[in-house]
């Protein structure tokens, strides 16, 4: 059977763009479990959230395909940083009015909660935008969209495309990675992070605000979600009220398989759950015709139980690595 | 006045009285021991003054100032800083991470402060790269010591710094901890090994069941009969 190269380099590029999208928002999971032991459902919506004051910003602008590109990458920017924020604020507030007050309480209390608030944010959502599929309005301009970088750049006769929001999503996510490995790794409030994760009475008695490093986990968890908003609006083009929900669930999984609390391991599910995606979303048609992206799901969470049997603790175990 | 306070202290765990309005005072460039068995209120004790487990009722002042209802890493920050039952150290951080964490409340690493635990404690240099969580007991319980002094502590609480060591490294700990006093710092010190403790402290009080059955001299403590009955395991 006749593999075709440039069909699977096309799924991958849209599979390693997902995927850099899904670890974004998987980091959120992570970092919140890995200090405090939750798995924060609303996160997917603290996601969703971005993407929508991202939409709204650019609407506010008046700013469109058709203006100069320094003022779209500007409006990109700003719309980027104001998702940022939001979403680091509703996280930072769930925590702060919900989660905080039920530090002691039984597990499945603020676990109850987050699924609570994962409702409230879709219905905030549902009333602010409405309840259907909207498109975001145009800012990439229409040369652009349809434009290679392999055969306008490099001049490769090729049928794989790599288009400029592509490259957006990798020169926003690396950096973004770079940038928290570095925190987590060398400041000091990011010691106090994995310190807090690993013993919080122990942090306490070395004067660690241990509140606060929570509070902290979930402004960064929120950031990245807010920056995964901002991206995927533009990526795919669409917003929704329920658009957290599959992203969310996805990044959920690619935390677990990972191993959750832990960073790289959230990077690398991730990257695979984007992979094995686009892979069943196309590539995967072309040999089995019946096969659809219907599937794409079933072979996911499939994948997840396989690996679950055999590494409980993730790919990533979590007594070799940094956990958070 | 005494450096710290404890007046008429109650801590319960639910509806577990574990401190019976206890009394103690630590004065300045002391070591106190508290002496006593299995489930005396000893580690209580120093949970209660560190603010992890708050008294009902009952006054904590350390320099005259109320320490009653601040959080622990507040008390941390006023210099009273613990060595935890258990070592506590941080295990998947290395050694020099765990030291610096001991630092966090002066937000800066004194390399001064980093030489003078490595002179303490040479094993530590030599593991510094090293997971905590792979050090041995005696190692990890140097680490813990090391970590609490990185915090420049004005008065220094150790719980059970000898437990589960080599007679050896039992001798040395000690050794250290009076060093470490002489050195400045004030201690109170938590303790199975009565004998030792009460050969390193200048005071000591018994405890039983969550009272203060006995308060004296280290020198007084260790000739008195019913220390060396219950305590030092003498006919």
């Amino acid at each position: 059977m006749h593999f075709n190269y440039e069909l699977f380099l096309n799924y991958l590029i849209q599979g390693l763009a997902n995927g850099a999208l899904i670890a974004l928002i998987a980091l959120g999971y992570t970092i919140v479990y890995g200090i405090v032991e939750l798995i924060n459902f609303a996160h997917g919506e603290v996601f969703m959230m971005g993407a929508f004051l991202a939409f709204t910003i650019v609407a506010a602008t008046g700013i469109t395909s058709t203006d100069p590109l320094y003022q779209i990458v500007g409006v990109f920017l700003i719309a980027l940083l104001g998702a940022m924020i939001f979403s680091a604020a509703i996280n930072f507030s769930i925590d702060r009015v919900a989660y905080r007050r039920l530090r002691s309480a039984p597990r499945l209390a603020p676990l109850i909660c987050a699924i609570g608030f994962s409702f409230i944010l879709q219905q905030i959502a549902i009333y602010w935008k409405g309840p259907v599929s909207i498109s975001p309005p145009p800012l990439i301009p229409s040369d652009y969209r349809t434009y290679n970088i392999l055969t306008e750049l490099f001049g490769l006769e090729t049928k794989v495309r790599l288009k400029p929001i592509d490259v957006a999503v990798f020169v926003i996510t690396i950096p973004l990675l770079l940038l928290l490995t570095w925190f987590i790794r060398s400041t000091r409030t990011g010691k106090a992070m994995r310190a807090t994760a690993q013993d919080q009475q122990a942090s306490a008695l070395m004067g660690i605000d241990v509140n606060r490093t929570i509070s902290t986990a979930f402004v960064i968890g929120g950031l990245l979600a807010g920056a995964a908003g901002m991206i995927a609006l533009y990526y795919n083009n669409i917003a929704r009220a329920q658009m957290g929900f599959r992203y969310g669930l996805f990044a959920f999984t690619a935390a677990v398989l990972g191993g959750i609390g832990n960073l790289s391991g959230a990077v690398l599910g991730g990257f695979l759950i984007g992979f094995i995606w686009a892979m069943s979303d196309g590539m995967v048609k072309e040999y089995i015709p019946s096969w659809g992206a219907q599937w794409t799901n079933s072979v996911i969470f499939g994948i997840l139980v396989i690996i679950m049997v055999f590494r409980p603790s993730g790919l990533i175990g979590e007594h070799t690595t940094e956990k958070v | 006045m005494a450096m710290l306070e404890l007046s008429e202290v109650n801590t319960y765990y639910g509806n577990i009285h574990a401190l019976k309005g206890i009394s103690i005072t630590v004065d300045k460039g002391e070591i106190v021991t508290l002496i006593g068995s299995n489930g005396a209120g000893k580690s209580t004790t120093l949970l209660t003054i560190s603010g992890l487990v708050p008294p009902r009722t009952g006054s904590i002042t350390l320099e005259g100032r109320s320490l009653t209802g601040m959080p622990a890493h507040a008390i941390t920050g006023l210099g009273v800083v613990q060595s935890p039952e258990g070592r506590r150290v941080f295990p998947r951080m290395s050694v020099l991470e765990n030291l610096e964490m001991g630092a966090y409340v002066l937000r800066r690493v004194d390399p001064e402060d980093l030489e003078r635990v490595y002179e303490l404690f040479p094993r530590l240099k030599e593991r510094a790269t090293q997971k905590a969580g792979t050090l041995s007991g005696g190692e990890q319980q140097m680490l813990a010591i090391g970590r609490a002094l990185m915090g420049r502590p004005k008065l220094l609480l150790l719980d059970e710094p000898s437990m589960g060591l080599s007679p050896i490294l039992v001798d040395q700990i000690f050794s250290i901890i009076r060093e470490i006093n002489q050195q400045g710092t004030t201690v109170l010190l938590v303790e199975q090994n009565a004998l030792m403790a009460l050969s390193v402290a200048h005071r000591g009080y018994v405890l039983q069941t969550g009272e203060i059955v006995l308060a004296d001299s280290a020198a007084n403590l260790i000739t008195n009969d019913m220390v060396r009955k219950a305590y030092l395991g003498e006919e």
